[in-house]
């Protein structure tokens, strides 16, 4: 898509709009309608109403802590407990954040200017950021940045409706289906992601660690896999370190 | 019902949701380039936060939630672990798997519920 990379995008609407037209080329919104269909379905599943999804969508925007969020309230859990489990799961931002805005920012670029590319990162558009942003002009970076934030965002609130009104209406194997897009799009693209020896590790002992909390019914389990789990995993990278 | 109608429950949505998701958001514009991304505190944070989602899938196939649960757990298992045997055998294609481990639930859970 070498229209995507045009170097010469003349204002900041124009750079807003190829990354909303960047947003909707992307392979990602495949994984974004599927994945926000799977998790429509199982809020739905849980009692909550469309408008409640879409808003957790605009305000959250991270689909495994929504499937959290989600899961957690509609299992009965204290706020407490799924404001933890939520902030947990998003902890992962701060280094993503801070990996991506030095590829956003540009000389005259204030830091409020940045809190909205920064709210819209996520896993799409941060893969997506490393691949377009080169080629767009510094100082519309963050326009260009905004675009595709929004288009990823569009797409998944299409999911939510689709799922929405699927899983009222579909018969409960295909219901089933629809729920299972979660865990299966999560566990691929998860692994896709886990670049290194330590990610990988934290996910088959996250994997691992999680059913044997929750048969023990040991509260906040998810806090609990997420600690114990990746510090093994971590513990594993230092050992290895150490030897070399 | 989740119990969380009408205003109580975008009020809930803000406090454990948008506010514990953007504060880590927020803290990375503050901290800027201030963190390398290859210390060893955001190694820890990578593989808790992978460890955390790695939790949840297994939550949502060990325990499944609504219609899930009415698929047997072995073919719940059979299905992620056919889908995850097809992302890896062709060329690490996200959709490949997926789409794998759909087929799978669906036929098995045809065949096992008939």
């Amino acid at each position: 898509m070498s229209s995507d990379a045009n170097p010469v995008l003349l204002s900041t609407v124009s750079a807003f709009l190829a990354g909303l037209r960047a947003s909707f080329l992307s392979v990602f919104v495949f994984v974004l309608v599927g994945t926000y269909v799977g998790i429509a379905a199982l809020a739905h599943d849980y009692g909550f109403s469309l408008g409640w999804i879409i808003a957790s969508t605009v305000l959250v925007w991270a689909g495994p802590s929504q499937v959290i969020l989600i899961s957690a309230l509609g299992a009965g859990a204290t706020l407490l407990e799924t404001a933890i489990a939520v902030g947990l799961s998003c902890v992962r931002f701060l280094p993503m954040v801070v990996a991506l805005l030095p590829l956003v920012r540009g000389p005259q670029t204030r830091t409020r200017d940045l809190l909205l590319p920064a709210h819209f990162t996520a896993a799409s558009m941060w893969v997506e950021s490393f691949r377009l942003l080169p080629s767009v002009p510094r100082e519309r970076r963050v326009a260009y940045c905004n675009g595709l934030g929004l288009g990823f965002m569009l797409s998944a609130q299409v999911g939510s409706v689709i799922g929405y009104y699927l899983t009222a209406s579909l018969p409960p194997l295909l219901t089933a289906a629809t729920l299972f897009l979660t865990p299966m799009s999560f566990l691929v693209s998860t692994v896709r992601n886990a670049r290194s020896l330590t990610d990988r590790l934290a996910l088959v002992l996250g994997l691992i660690v999680c059913p044997i909390l929750v048969y023990y019914q040991i509260g906040l389990d998810l806090m609990w896999t997420g600690i114990i789990a990746g510090t093994l995993a971590y513990g594993v990278h230092r050992l290895r370190r150490a030897r070399r | 019902m989740s119990g969380y109608e009408g205003l109580w429950g975008y009020m809930v949505l803000v406090l454990v949701g948008f506010l514990p998701a953007d504060i880590w958001r927020l803290l990375g514009v503050l901290v800027g380039s201030g963190v390398d991304e290859e210390s060893e505190i955001l190694v820890w944070v990578r593989a808790v936060a992978t460890a955390v989602l790695a939790g949840v899938i297994a939550k949502i196939v060990f325990f499944a939630p609504g219609s899930l649960a009415g698929v047997p757990l072995s073919v719940r298992l059979a299905a992620i672990a056919c889908g995850f045997l097809a992302f890896v055998l062709v060329r690490r294609s996200v959709f490949a798997g997926v789409a794998t481990g759909e087929v799978v639930l669906v036929a098995a859970g045809f065949l096992l519920t008939q």
